[in-house]
C-alpha cells in the first residue's frame, strides 16, 4: 500500500484539504526567517569593503534569482509528473508554479538592475546572470502565454507541460551559451556574491532570507494551488458543499 | 457468441464546461455495425475521437480485443481506420498520389490497386487531376477508394455519405457490408439511415 | 529505426516536397525575407563596408532567426487543417519519426535556400569571400537546429487563437543559444580567424535537437490534436 499516499496525491478535495492545513506551517516560518534574515542583512552586517552599503541589494536579489530557476524547476517536474501519469492535481501545481515564478524573477532583475546603477552606472549591463534571468523571465512569460491562448483548460494543461519540460531542458543551454558568450566580450564585471570569502555576518542573513523565501513559495504555492483547484473542479459538488461551509 | 472485439465502458467526456459524453457504454463483436445518430453537436464525433483514441476520456475505458487502447495504441491504430469529416487530402496533389501517400503509410500499394479502387468509386478520369479542382463528392469518393484499399480489423466513420449522391450513398454501403462480411467491425455516425441497412446493425443514439 | 518508419519518412519528405514545389512562391517568402531584412541595414546604418562588417554576423543571424520563424507557419498548419496530420498519427507508424520526417523536408526546403544565398547577403554586408564557407556551414547547421526547435513550437502553437503572434515568444528564448554560436562563428570567419569551436557547439545543439525535438513535438502535435 505505499503507493496509497500517491493516489490521495491524485484527488483534488484530499489536496485542497492538505494544502489549507500546511499553509501555516510554512508561512509563520516563512515570515519569521525573513523579516530576520533581512534586518541581520540590512542593519546589522557590516558594509561590504568594495562595495559600500550598496551591496546590501543581495539580499532581496540572491534568494529571487535563486527562487526563479527553483521555482521553473519544480514547475517542470510538476507538469511532467501531470504528462505522464495524467494527474490534475500535478497540473494545477504546474499552473500555480508559473505567476510566482515570473515575479521572482522579476523581482530578481529589477534588484540586479537597480544594484547594477551605481555599480556600473546604468541600470542594465550585459552581464551574464541579468541577461540569463532576461530569458528566464520571456520563457515564464511564453509559458503563460501559451496557457492562456488555449480555451480547453486540458488542453491548456497538457500543451504547457510539454512546453514547461523543453524549457527545463534548455535552461541550463542558454545559461551556458550565455555566460560563453559573455565571456568573449567583456571583462570580469560580474556580480560576485556567495564567494567563500563572505564573513558568516554577512552570509547567514543571506541564508535565512534564502530558506524565507522557499517557504514563502511553498505557502504561496499552496494557495494558488487551491485557487487552482477551485476552478478546475467548480463543478464538482464537494466544492459547493466546501463554499457552503465557509 | 464471439468475444467482443470492441468494448466501451462508462465513457464521460467534458469539453470545458459541458459534459458531452455521459456514461457511453457498448460492446461489437466482429461482424458488428454500429450506427450512430443524434443532433448536431451531441457528441458524435467527439465520441469516435474517443474510439480512436485522439482523445483521452474522463471517465471509462475503450478496449480493443480486450485491451486498453491506451496500453498500446501504436498496435491499436495499425488495425483500424478512421475517416473524419473531411477527407483527408492534400489539395495540390492529384488523387493518385494523396493514395499513395496515405495507403502506402500502412501497407505497400501498387498502381494496379489504386486504378481499380478509384474505377469502383467511379473517379477514376479524376485520378490524375489536383485535388483541388475537383468537387466535395469527388474528394469524399477519392477518400473512400483510400478506405477500400485498408481492410483493417476496425472503421471508424464520421458521416461518410456527406456530400454524395445516391449512389454514393449506395457504394458506401456496399462498401462497409463486404467490410462487415469480412469480420470487421464498422462504426460510423450517419444521419440517415444507408440505402441497405447492413446485417447486425445497432444503433446508438446520442442525447443532445 | 524499423523498415515501416524509414518507408514512412521516405514517403513524407515526398509528399512535403511535391506539395512545396507545385507552389514555388511560397518557398521564396522566407528568403525574400531574409534578404530583405539584410539590406535594411546598410541603409539604416551606413553604406560603408568597414562598419556594416563589424555588425555583419549579428545582422545575418537575426535575420536568418525571423525568416526561419515565418517558415514556421507551414510546418504543420495546413496538413492540421486538412486532415493529413491526424492521419499520421493514426497511421500505426511512429509519430516521431514522422515529424523528423517533416522538419527535415521543411529544412531542404527553406534552411537549405536561406545558406545558399547566406554569401549573397554576407558579401552586402562586407564580408569577405574567403569567409562564405564558413558562413554557410553555420548557417546550415544553425537553420537545422533552428527547424527542429522550431518544430515544438509550430506544434504547441496548432489550433490556438493567435498562434502566429504566440510562436515567437515561444521559440525565440529557445533558439537564443543558436543565435549566439552562429553569430560567433560567423564573426570570427569574416576576422579570418579559426572558427571551429563555435561551429562544433552550433553542431551540438543540432544533434541535440535531432534526438530530442522530433520527441517533444510528437508529444505536442498529440496535445493539440486532442
Amino acid at each position: 500500500m505505499a503507493w496509497t499516499w500517491f493516489h490521495r496525491l491524485g484527488s483534488p478535495p484530499y489536496v485542497y484539504a492538505l494544502c489549507a492545513r500546511l499553509t501555516p506551517w510554512l508561512a509563520w516560518p516563512a515570515a519569521l526567517l525573513i523579516a530576520g534574515g533581512l534586518y541581520a542583512g540590512l542593519v546589522l552586517a557590516p558594509p561590504d569593503y568594495q562595495q559600500g552599503e550598496g551591496f546590501r541589494i543581495i539580499y532581496v536579489h540572491a534568494p529571487s534569482a535563486w527562487m526563479s530557476l527553483m521555482v521553473y524547476t519544480v514547475m517542470a517536474l510538476a507538469a511532467a509528473t501531470g504528462l505522464v501519469w495524467r494527474i490534475k492535481v500535478a497540473h494545477a501545481v504546474a499552473a500555480a508554479c508559473a505567476p510566482i515564478g515570473a515575479s521572482f524573477t522579476f523581482a530578481a532583475l529589477v534588484t540586479g538592475s537597480l544594484w547594477g546603477a551605481p555599480m556600473w552606472g546604468t541600470f542594465w549591463e550585459w552581464d551574464p546572470r541579468l541577461t540569463s534571468e532576461l530569458v528566464l523571465l520571456l520563457l515564464y512569460l511564453g509559458y503563460l502565454g501559451l496557457r492562456s491562448a488555449i480555451d480547453d483548460p486540458q488542453r491548456a494543461d497538457r500543451a504547457s507541460a510539454v512546453l514547461a519540460v523543453v524549457g527545463v531542458v534548455n535552461v541550463p543551454i542558454i545559461h551556458y551559451s550565455v555566460v560563453w558568450w559573455n565571456s568573449l566580450h567583456q571583462a570580469a564585471s560580474v556580480m560576485r556574491i556567495g564567494k567563500p570569502a563572505m564573513p558568516p555576518a554577512m552570509l547567514l542573513p543571506l541564508l535565512a532570507v534564502l530558506a524565507g523565501f522557499t517557504l514563502l513559495f511553498a505557502a504561496l504555492l499552496l494557495v494558488r494551488v487551491r485557487g487552482e483547484i477551485l476552478e478546475r473542479e467548480r463543478g464538482a459538488r464537494w466544492v459547493a458543499q466546501e463554499l457552503a461551509q465557509s | 457468441m464471439t468475444d467482443p472485439a470492441l468494448e466501451v465502458h462508462d465513457l464521460h467526456l467534458w469539453r470545458g464546461e459541458h459534459h458531452l459524453l455521459r456514461g457511453i457504454g457498448f460492446s461489437l463483436a466482429s461482424g458488428q455495425f454500429l450506427r450512430l445518430s443524434g443532433a448536431n453537436g451531441a457528441g458524435k464525433t467527439s465520441l469516435l475521437r474517443t474510439l480512436c483514441g485522439l482523445i483521452w476520456p474522463e471517465q471509462g475505458t475503450v478496449r480493443w480485443r480486450g485491451a486498453d487502447v491506451h496500453s498500446d495504441l501504436r498496435a491499436f491504430h495499425a488495425e483500424m481506420v478512421y475517416l473524419g469529416h473531411e477527407p483527408p487530402l492534400k489539395a495540390d496533389l492529384t488523387a493518385r498520389e494523396n493514395l499513395r501517400y496515405w495507403v502506402g503509410l500502412r501497407r505497400a500499394v501498387t498502381c494496379a490497386e489504386l486504378d481499380r479502387a478509384l474505377t469502383h468509386m467511379g473517379v477514376m478520369e479524376c485520378g490524375d487531376r489536383p485535388v483541388r479542382q475537383l468537387s466535395a463528392g469527388q474528394r469524399r469518393r477519392i477518400a473512400l477508394a483510400g478506405l477500400s484499399l485498408l481492410p483493417v480489423a476496425l472503421w471508424l466513420l464520421d458521416e461518410p455519405t456527406t456530400n454524395l449522391d445516391a449512389q454514393g450513398e449506395e457504394l458506401v454501403a456496399q462498401l462497409i457490408a463486404g467490410q462487415l462480411a469480412r469480420g470487421a467491425v464498422v462504426v460510423a455516425a450517419l444521419h440517415r439511415d444507408l440505402p441497405q441497412t447492413p446485417m447486425q446493425a445497432v444503433r446508438l443514439e446520442l442525447a443532445a | 529505426m524499423s523498415p515501416a518508419a524509414l518507408t514512412a519518412i521516405r514517403l513524407i519528405l515526398q509528399r512535403d516536397l511535391r506539395v512545396a514545389f507545385r507552389r514555388p512562391g511560397q518557398l521564396l517568402q522566407p528568403l525574400v525575407f531574409f534578404i530583405m531584412v539584410t539590406l535594411l541595414f546598410p541603409l539604416g546604418v551606413s553604406p560603408e563596408l568597414s562598419r556594416l562588417r563589424e555588425i555583419a554576423a549579428g545582422v545575418l543571424w537575426a535575420a536568418a532567426l525571423l525568416a526561419s520563424l515565418l517558415a514556421l507557419e507551414f510546418l504543420f498548419r495546413e496538413d492540421a487543417h486538412d486532415g493529413t496530420l491526424e492521419q499520421q498519427v493514426l497511421s500505426g507508424q511512429s509519430l516521431t519519426a514522422a515529424i523528423f520526417a517533416k522538419t527535415l523536408a521543411h529544412w531542404l526546403l527553406t534552411g537549405l535556400p536561406l545558406a545558399l544565398v547566406t554569401p549573397l547577403a554576407a558579401a552586402s554586408l562586407g564580408a569577405p569571400s574567403a569567409s562564405w564557407a564558413g558562413i554557410v556551414v553555420a548557417v546550415l547547421l544553425g537553420t537545422a537546429a533552428l527547424s527542429l526547435i522550431g518544430s515544438i513550437g509550430a506544434a504547441l502553437t496548432l489550433g490556438v487563437r493567435r498562434g502566429s503572434l504566440l510562436l515567437p515568444l515561444l521559440v525565440l528564448p529557445l533558439s537564443l543559444p543558436v543565435l549566439i554560436f552562429g553569430a560567433r562563428a560567423t564573426q570570427l570567419a569574416i576576422a579570418g580567424a579559426p572558427y571551429l569551436a563555435p561551429l562544433q557547439l552550433l553542431a551540438a545543439l543540432a544533434v541535440l535537437g535531432v534526438t530530442l525535438a522530433p520527441l517533444a513535438a510528437a508529444a505536442a502535435v498529440r496535445v493539440s490534436l486532442e
